[in-house]
C-alpha cells in the first residue's frame, strides 16, 4: 500500500512508478514537487522513479504568490 | 543568559536567543513574503540574513510588503536592510541585488543553514526547490505557496516532507488579488518554521 500526502491511501503494484501513480491518482496539474519517502524526485525521472510497497508519497502543490 | 546578549531579545522564548544569533538563514525574494519573513526573523534575532532581490519598490508593492512609501524607488534590498538595522543594528546583513537563477542560487545562499523561498512565479519556486535540495540535500528549504484571496484561514498549512517545508494552501494565486494580512501569515508560517528548524537543529 502507497501513501499520498499522509492521507490517500493506494493498492501498490509492481513496476510502479512516480508517473503511474501520479496518472493513477489524477494529478495532471504540472507545478507539483513529489518526494518519496522524504526525498525529492526531478521530473526528469517520474517515468523511471520505481515506487516500493510502502512508500510514503508526498505532492506538493505550487500556487503563484509571493 | 540570553538576556545578556541584547535587551531587545529580553521576552524571547528561553534558549532560543544563542541559537538565533549563530544562524545564517537565505531569502529568496525581498517581496511580500520575504520582506515580512525578515521582519519576524531579525525581531526573533536571527544572527544573519542573506537577502536577495532585482527590484526596487513600487508603490504596489506597499499594500502587502514591509516598505514605506519613502522607500518607493530604492533596491528592496538595501530598503529592506535599513528596516531590519533599524529593529537590531547588530545583525549580520549579506545583499545581493541580482536575478536569482539555478546557475547563481548555490554561491549565493552558500553559507545559509536553511533558506526560505519567497518568489513570486510557481514555476521558479519549482527550479528553486529542486536547486537547492540538489546543492543542500541535508539544509532545508521552506517555500511559500498558495497565498492569493482572502480569508479561509484556516485552509493554511505547513505541509513537510525531508527537508522540504511548504507554507499555504498550495491552490489560491496571486493571480486572486493579494492581501497584506493573508500573505504575511503565511510569510510568518515561513519564519516561524525556520525558527523552530534551527532551534531543533542547533539546539
Amino acid at each position: 500500500m502507497i501513501t499520498v500526502n499522509n492521507r490517500d491511501k493506494l493498492e501498490w503494484k509492481k513496476g510502479m512508478t512516480v508517473q503511474t501513480l501520479l496518472d493513477e491518482m489524477g494529478y495532471s496539474y504540472s507545478l507539483i514537487t513529489v518526494t518519496v519517502d522524504g526525498i525529492l524526485v526531478n521530473d526528469n525521472e517520474y517515468d523511471d522513479f520505481q515506487i516500493e510497497d510502502g512508500a510514503d508519497v508526498t505532492v506538493f502543490h505550487l500556487a503563484h504568490g509571493g | 543568559m540570553d538576556q545578556d546578549i541584547n535587551p531587545i531579545f529580553e521576552r524571547n522564548v528561553p534558549g532560543t536567543t544563542v541559537i538565533l544569533q549563530g544562524s545564517v538563514i537565505g531569502i529568496a525574494g525581498c517581496g511580500g513574503l520575504g520582506s515580512n519573513a525578515a521582519i519576524s526573523l531579525a525581531r526573533a534575532g536571527a544572527g544573519k540574513l542573506i537577502l536577495a532581490d532585482c527590484d526596487t519598490v513600487e508603490l504596489s508593492n506597499l499594500n502587502r510588503q514591509a516598505y514605506f512609501r519613502t522607500d518607493v524607488g530604492k533596491p528592496k534590498t538595501e530598503a529592506l536592510a535599513e528596516h531590519l538595522r533599524s529593529i537590531n543594528p547588530g545583525i549580520e546583513l549579506i545583499l545581493h541585488q541580482v536575478e536569482l537563477t539555478p546557475d547563481n542560487l548555490p554561491e549565493t545562499f552558500s553559507d545559509a543553514d536553511l533558506l526560505i523561498e519567497a518568489f513570486d512565479r510557481a514555476e521558479s519556486k519549482k527550479w528553486l526547490i529542486q536547486t537547492w535540495c540538489a546543492e543542500n540535500p541535508d539544509r532545508p528549504v521552506i517555500v511559500g505557496s498558495g497565498i492569493g484571496g482572502l480569508g479561509k484561514t484556516g485552509e493554511l498549512k505547513v505541509h513537510s516532507s525531508g527537508n522540504i517545508h511548504i507554507c499555504g494552501d498550495e491552490w489560491s494565486s496571486s493571480e486572486e488579488g493579494l492581501c497584506a494580512a493573508r500573505v504575511s501569515i503565511v510569510a510568518n508560517m515561513q519564519a516561524n518554521t525556520a525558527i523552530s528548524l534551527l532551534t531543533e537543529l542547533k539546539g
